[in-house]
């Protein structure tokens, strides 16, 4: 005879609303966890997309990432001919604004050489660029289709093809366009102030020909670290492994994000851990006079603390249950993306399990103090 | 099964209790002297605060006397060889509790309100549910053995709660009121239905009661007045 199981089944009704706002709890933590996931995904994803080894930035900086950084277009073929390179890229990275179907589409831009390093991986629904100018390859995210026309500064682009899971660590959708096309997009002035440059004889105001980055990859028996040493030689270069490329962006461009997003989680867990232990403990003060009953009939204390961790557990698991059920239904409604491991799930429902036996340690503590003869007289 | 009237199971000897300390002392209870023989009915008369309450408590192992004996059913208790977890298996074993407001846990239904006790007493599932609906037929409530306490009448549930109080075969009853939530009538059953018993399971039972109606049923009235007992009237 389970006495925890009888009187959550007598209250029914009861228990399932408990245990819906605490799954509701519980949907928020895992939330923010699978948020703060999505965040170093999205920001890893941009890093891994070209699957090369080396990223040749300018010298002195952390680019192209965490700062910006501009080379010469140039510096491919140099790194092209460098020992044990198999193939080299230019590459550009800029955020733009554009008018879409009378709404603002805000694109993660990046320019590559067709044909070389710094293109999409894979592209999900149409077909990679295959024009010289005034083709698109963009994420689902961005709710561009193929066909559908978009206009980046002066020119109309056509999306010829989709991807998927390409945005930036500020989860802005990525679309691809020839290196040729972002170049002239970064340097292209307004038809006004152009007008007033040419006026003034100035011109254009810098060199089109300049990148972000060059991304290469290497020989399998190639070392990174050895090639990263060679171009280091060229004084106004440097260059960063991929894992050390992968390692700056999560220090530097989502640490802030993280820790802001970890401390969010912590008060919520402290949350969670306070609401779990204030309805155990009211559950049991409810129950004083039929606590008081069973001492005086002569159950032993153990009867008494399995009635109030039972409880307490079966509310945490149902709770973490439809929490998970929840969040699993509704996260990829949510404007960011939400990316949930088995391990964040296990580690969550670790956590709880130590909170609800914390939690009905203040109930037992209530319960065990209870005088039998309580249930003596009114 | 017979009754042995000459044997003790219930004695309390020059029990007293007291709460607080100087000037917030209490005297609960003075120099009690109480017998209850196998069998025997009795009941502990007096008005609010003598000290009624009290007494049954110390007789129920709840709360320690300051000093006195009290043996229960040849076993002496409160000699500092008992721990609060023995008592509560002495309690068990040797006494059953009937309450004013029958005291059934909401959420189990009557048979299991029964069967809880057998359980706690390490009898099996089966052995249990046979007993519980032993007891439950025996008191007339047998149909009613899968109601919940909420849909009993106060009579059906007092009946229930005396199933429980009998369900171990205890040598003590102990009941707190056991009528006052009942009519004229359904009071005189239960005090003849524990007259009964109390004969058939050799046991004695000590009611604390204040209803008149009922005194009749009771083999000696014991009064309590400032902590001191009278007593031992024949009814």
């Amino acid at each position: 005879m389970n006495l925890a199981y009888r009187d959550v089944r007598h209250n029914l009704f009861r228990f399932v609303l408990t245990c819906l706002g605490l799954s509701l709890l519980m949907a928020v933590v895992l939330a923010m966890i699978g948020i703060y996931n999505g965040l170093v995904s999205d920001a890893l994803n941009i890093v891994k997309a070209p699957q090369v080894d080396l990223w040749v930035v300018e010298s002195g900086t952390q680019g192209p990432f965490a700062e910006a950084s501009k080379l010469p277009g140039g510096t491919r073929d140099a790194v092209a001919r460098l020992h044990g390179v198999v193939a080299a890229g230019s590459i550009t990275y800029q955020t733009v604004e554009a008018p879409f179907r009378g709404d603002t589409l805000r694109l993660y831009l990046i320019g590559y050489e067709p044909g070389r390093p710094g293109g999409p991986d894979v592209v999900s629904q149409g077909r990679g660029i295959e024009q010289s100018h005034f083709e698109i390859v963009a994420d689902v995210k961005s709710g561009l289709s193929i066909g559908d026309v978009i206009r980046l500064g002066r020119n109309p682009f056509t999306v010829v093809g989709l991807v998927e899971d390409t945005t930036n660590s500020g989860g802005d959708p990525a679309a691809f366009i020839t290196l040729r096309d972002a170049q002239v997009l970064q340097t292209q002035l307004a038809p006004a102030a152009q007008r007033v440059q040419e006026a003034r004889g100035a011109g254009l105001l810098e060199s089109q020909d300049s990148v972000a980055a060059v991304i290469a990859r290497l020989k399998p028996n190639a070392d990174p670290q050895a090639v990263a040493q060679t171009v280091q030689q060229w004084k106004h270069l440097t260059a960063l492994t991929q894992a050390d490329q992968e390692s700056i962006l999560l220090l530097s461009v989502v640490d802030r994000a993280k820790r802001q997003i970890g401390l969010f989680l912590g008060i919520l867990l402290t949350v969670s851990a306070v609401v779990i232990a204030l309805i155990i403990y009211t559950m049991t003060m409810e129950k004083l006079k039929q606590i008081a009953t069973l001492k005086l009939i002569g159950a032993p204390d153990r009867t008494i603390i399995g009635l109030i961790v039972q409880q307490s557990l079966a509310l945490g698991a149902v709770g973490w249950s439809f929490g998970l059920i929840l969040i699993l239904l509704v996260k990829d409604y949510f404007p960011r993306r939400v990316v949930l491991e088995p391990i964040n799930a296990a580690a969550l429902a670790g956590i709880i399990l130590v909170v609800c036996i914390a939690a009905s340690g203040l109930g037992v503590r209530a319960a065990l103090k209870v005088d039998p003869a309580t249930a003596i007289g009114g | 099964m017979s009754v042995d009237p000459r044997r003790v199971i219930v004695d309390v000897a020059n029990v007293s209790k007291h709460f607080g300390e100087g000037d917030a002392r209490v005297d609960a209870l003075k120099d009690i002297d109480l017998a209850v023989h196998a069998g025997e009915v009795v009941a502990l008369l007096g008005p609010s605060g003598s000290g009624k309450t009290t007494l049954l408590n110390v007789i129920g192992c709840i709360i320690d006397p300051s000093a006195g004996k009290v043996t229960l059913d040849d076993e002496l208790v409160y000699d500092n060889r008992w721990l609060r977890s023995d008592l509560r298996k002495l309690r068990l074993d040797k006494i059953g509790f009937i309450f004013q407001f029958h005291n059934l846990l909401p959420f189990l239904d009557a048979k299991d309100n029964v069967a809880l006790v057998l359980k706690l007493a390490g009898k099996s599932a089966t052995e249990a549910q046979r007993r519980a609906l032993e007891l439950l037929d025996y008191l007339e409530v047998g149909h009613r053995k899968d109601s919940m306490p909420a849909l009993l009448s106060g009579g059906e549930a007092q009946r229930v709660a005396i199933a429980r109080a009998l369900a171990n075969s205890p040598r003590i009853i102990l009941a707190d009121e056991p009528t006052a939530a009942l009519d004229s009538k359904r009071a005189g059953i239960v005090m003849d239905l524990l007259r009964k018993l109390a004969a058939e399971q050799d046991a004695c039972i000590i009611a604390v009661t204040h209803d008149e109606k009922i005194y009749d049923r009771f083999d000696k009235l014991f009064h309590l007045r400032d902590g001191r007992l009278d007593g031992g009237d024949m009814a």
